[in-house]
């Protein structure tokens, strides 16, 4: 087996097996081979979805045994983290338990049902201290204030932008629906906005806002300045509209024309269209924009790290200038959780909204 | 009665309705017929205003549309389109309520009126009211289509070629049951199609569009013996009208008493069912069941006199 | 879709700012810290213009010609019990922000030009392969088909056929890889890549106005202009659409 499941220690890789008590590594090395092997076979994805889950609980198991071990040899102030191997160990166990999921298809209940499963045994195996020997594990104890100040920033940039976005692409997606004009005109300013690069967008906002700000003191109390927040919020606001009024427009597009005209035809109003046929077939689409501005944002917010605007973005950068590799993982990581948590949960809405909309078929 | 007066669209310098006038009978079924862009549905979308006119009037009932908000006027005409347009979020009951619950009936009266049209479009209630379009076949489709026009007991039903998604067997069926269904209501229908065969089976009366104007309006056998202009006539086949005049003939019309071979016709064939049996058994007579019941005979001869009259 | 004298027009001004930066100081100065440069002069902005498109160009062939051949391989007979995998790597590759890709990259390969590098390749590949996926998926059977009839290879149909037919697609996916390749360099500066964000860090970090200003407009000309060009070379190579049916 050529995975190297190694750990570095100062740069040195260290094979997990060989520092951790036998008795301990093999059943958990045992684990990983059996979950590749039953990974391998496409055709059975329930074998697929066990082996994934066994190797992960493998690899995890072998980083919990390896790391104390290591760290019993090694100086008070060594470091044990893991390695290529481990990565790329998870993302092939992962990938694995994607594809059988994918093959599986569950239906939405047991979907919410399975992350909420996954987040909390992974809650339960942070908080057990099984891991707490690993160097991101040190670098989080080491600032778990900042850690759940930056998640809290980090939420309220993404969620509060999607709102926001939200509240002003809605009645702009329908507005523009309804005129072909504005439609025209509107779209490719917006296109024009998401081609900016993110960095330049939220650089610009800056003295934009600083402008502002000194010019009507009144914004100052709102809490409009040059740094922080509010550039950064505004931003994100700005990248968010494109998919929302594209996909509101798209999804009212999307309602059959012999509905629409039956609908005209047997006499609703404009608003009773919108509200008993347009919107509620065309819902699906509209909360697939809302994921794509959801995963976006999540993404995103990291840059405001840079504009002192918070979130996980502030651990990455200082991490990037420190050259501090567990900082920066302390802020991509969940990152990355978050997004693909969101990407999830956005996905179980779409498919909820469709399921009572138009794929309607025999139970 | 319906009243179209001199009813005109102009879309930039094209007219698609030309100064079109025609009245249509409370109780009866008129079908407008044409080729594709003779003008033929933005004539019945000017009724329920789907289209504002350029300039003329409609009337129902000697009231004309221009007196009552779109919206409201829609909500008093039944309207059924090629494709259904049912609402796919909706089941069953929901779809063919939607008018009256627009029109803000109470619930229970919606309910029996959902069921009351579905048993008289031959689907069970109890097995019908909670499913969704999806799981309907296209002629279930269909029928829940035009049962949702009629929920509100509108005054007239437009129908924009609401068989054209169908195949023939279940079409041939829809438009008996239409035709079954608007005798027993007495609703007053306009019906747009491009195919003359169902105009001449369901229409009293046939109204033919060319290029905006109405080229002639008259009952079935009127449009069949006496084509106004050419176009009519091509629409009309020009080889098949015997047999098309035949059709709208009963057999027991020309009945004589006497014995013939062979099973009986049943009642209500007509001339060219008759000719059909006479050809296919080979005989010269085949036996009919008169309109009094009495045991009778259609000869060939006596069509071949009656179809030479035309 | 621009028109054409509000792109020459903006390929003016870009060019003014990379070649000639001293012509602008005039108008950038009120924004400029009392005493500070103006000018951005670390570096010059055509070289670090050339260094930052240089990375976007080979992050983004490769991605395509990776993503390309990969998508080729999916939808053939062979390929398909792959497809599903490779949906959803691509569906979870997605969920990846890009700057998490870049940051993650840095523990593997340190500093400089190569976790830039690495992360434009890996993010360009998703929208290209995606794109291609769909657009060799949705080939109008009857064609295909005719394709067969007249007695072509798989090779030829592929060629001759398939990749013409998918090509505004591809297209499709290429531009949005390279928009977002552009956007994503300018952080590549954070790990010492050479790129324009280089501008735009330095006025973040001396609170010089004219530095974003300057660093920002460049790239952001550069993004439009690379937009629109590739969105007229779909338009171009998109096969002529049957005129608008009439009622």
């Amino acid at each position: 087996m050529t995975l190297a499941a190694n750990r570095i220690v100062a740069g040195e890789g260290v094979a997990a097996w060989a520092v951790a008590p036998v008795a301990q590594s093999l059943p958990a090395l045992g684990c990983m081979i059996a979950g590749l092997v039953m990974g391998l076979p496409a055709a059975l994805p329930k074998l697929r979805l066990g082996g994934a889950l066994l190797g992960l609980g493998g690899a995890t198991g072998l980083l919990a045994v390896g790391a104390p071990s290591l760290l019993a040899e090694a100086g008070t102030y060594a470091r044990v983290s893991p390695a290529a191997g481990f990565w790329g160990l998870l993302s092939v166990f992962l990938l694995l338990m994607a594809d059988a999921l994918a093959q599986l298809a569950p239906g939405p209940i047991l979907r919410a049902g399975l992350l909420a499963g996954a987040l909390g045994l992974l809650a339960a195996l942070l908080s057990s201290g099984a891991l707490s020997d690993l160097s991101v594990a040190q670098e989080f104890a080491g600032r778990a204030d900042a850690f759940w100040r930056a998640t809290l920033r980090h939420l309220e940039l993404a969620l509060g932008s999607l709102g926001a976005a939200a509240l002003i692409g809605f009645p702009l997606g329908i507005l523009c629906h309804r005129q072909a004009a504005l439609r025209g005109s509107l779209l490719p300013m917006l296109s024009f906005l998401q081609t900016i690069p993110s960095l330049a967008m939220f650089g610009i906002m800056i003295p934009l806002l600083s402008w502002i700000a000194a010019t009507w003191p009144a914004a100052q109390t709102i809490g409009i300045a040059g740094i922080g927040f509010a550039p950064a919020f505004i931003a994100l606001v700005l990248y968010s509209l494109l998919p929302v009024v594209g996909n509101t427009v798209a999804g009212l597009d999307s309602v059959p024309a012999p509905v629409r005209e039956a609908a005209r035809g047997m006499g609703m109003t404009g608003w009773q269209r919108l509200l008993r046929v347009e919107l509620p077939l065309g819902l699906p689409v509209l909360l697939a924009g809302l994921r794509i501005v959801l995963v976006q944002n999540i993404g995103l917010a990291v840059i405001a790290g840079l504009i002192g605007g918070g979130g996980y973005g502030s651990f990455v950068f200082q991490g990037l200038n420190q050259t501090a590799t567990d900082l920066i993982l302390l802020g991509a990581l969940p990152t990355v959780l978050l997004a693909m948590v969101a990407a999830i949960v956005m996905d179980i809405l779409v498919d909820v909204a469709r399921r009572d909309s138009t794929e309607r078929t025999a139970a | 009665m319906i009243e179209i007066d001199r009813i005109t669209k102009v879309y930039g310098s094209t007219t698609a309705v030309d100064a079109v006038s025609m009245t249509a009978e409370t109780g009866t079924i008129t079908a407008i017929v044409g080729t594709s862009g003779s003008g033929k549905t933005t004539l019945l979308r000017m009724i329920n205003r789907l289209v504002e006119p350029t300039s003329g009037e409609v009337r129902i009932n000697g009231e004309s549309t221009e007196a009552i908000a779109p919206h409201l006027l829609r909500r008093r005409i039944g309207y059924a389109i090629q494709g259904h347009g049912l609402f796919p979020h909706h089941t069953v009951a929901r779809n063919i309520g939607a008018v009256p619950e627009l029109l803000g009936w109470p619930r229970e009266k919606i309910r029996s009126r959902v069921d009351e049209l579905l048993t008289l479009f031959s689907m069970e209630p109890e097995a019908f009211r909670d499913r969704y379009p999806a799981d309907l076949s296209g002629g279930q489709q269909q029928r829940v289509g035009v049962a949702r026009a009629l929920a509100s007991r509108p005054d007239l039903l437009l129908m924009d070629e609401p068989f054209g998604a169908l195949d023939p067997i279940i079409r041939a069926r829809a438009q008996e049951d239409l035709r079954r269904i608007q005798r027993a209501l007495g609703s007053t229908i306009l019906l747009v199609t491009h195919d003359m065969d169902e105009a001449i089976r369901l229409a009293d009366r046939i109204a033919v569009m060319d290029a905006g104007r109405l080229v002639q309006l008259g009952t079935p056998a009127e449009i069949i013996a006496r084509p106004a202009t050419g176009f009519v006539a091509d629409m009309v086949g020009e080889a098949d009208r015997p047999l098309r005049l035949l059709s709208l003939i009963p057999a027991a019309e020309i009945a004589e008493p006497g014995p013939a071979e062979g099973e009986a016709l049943p009642a209500g064939s007509s001339l060219r069912d008759a000719l059909s049996a006479c050809l296919a058994s080979g005989r010269e007579a085949v036996a009919v069941t008169t309109d009094d019941g009495a045991p009778g005979r259609v000869t060939l001869d006596a069509i071949r006199r009656r179809g030479e009259l035309v | 879709m621009i028109g054409g004298l509000l792109r020459a027009g903006l390929v003016a001004v870009l060019l003014v700012l990379v070649l000639a930066p001293g012509w602008v100081a005039p108008l950038l100065a009120p924004l400029a810290p009392e005493g500070g440069p103006v000018i951005y002069d670390r570096a010059s902005l055509l070289s670090l213009s050339l260094s930052h498109l240089g990375l976007v160009a080979v992050a983004s062939l490769a991605a395509t010609v990776v993503a390309v051949t990969l998508a080729v391989l999916v939808t053939r007979p062979f390929g398909a019990s792959f497809r599903p995998l490779a949906r959803s790597v691509t569906n979870l590759g997605q969920t990846f922000p890009p700057v998490a890709v870049l940051a993650l990259a840095v523990p593997m390969m340190g500093f400089g030009a190569g976790p830039t590098l690495l992360a434009l390749f890996l993010y360009g590949l998703l929208p290209v392969f995606e794109n291609a996926m769909t657009g060799l998926g949705n080939l109008p059977p009857a064609t295909l088909e005719a394709a067969r009839g007249i007695g072509m290879g798989r090779w030829q149909r592929l060629r001759l056929v398939e990749l013409p037919l998918a090509l505004p697609v591809i297209l499709a996916g290429v531009r949005l890889s390279v928009v977002i390749a552009l956007g994503t360099a300018t952080i590549g500066s954070t790990v010492a890549a050479r790129t324009l964000g280089e501008v735009i860090i330095a006025g973040l970090l001396t609170s010089n106005t004219a530095f974003v200003v300057q660093g920002g407009l460049v790239v952001g000309l550069f993004a439009v202009l690379l937009h629109d060009g590739l969105v007229q070379l779909e338009r171009r190579l998109s096969p002529p659409r049957p005129g608008a049916g009439r009622r």
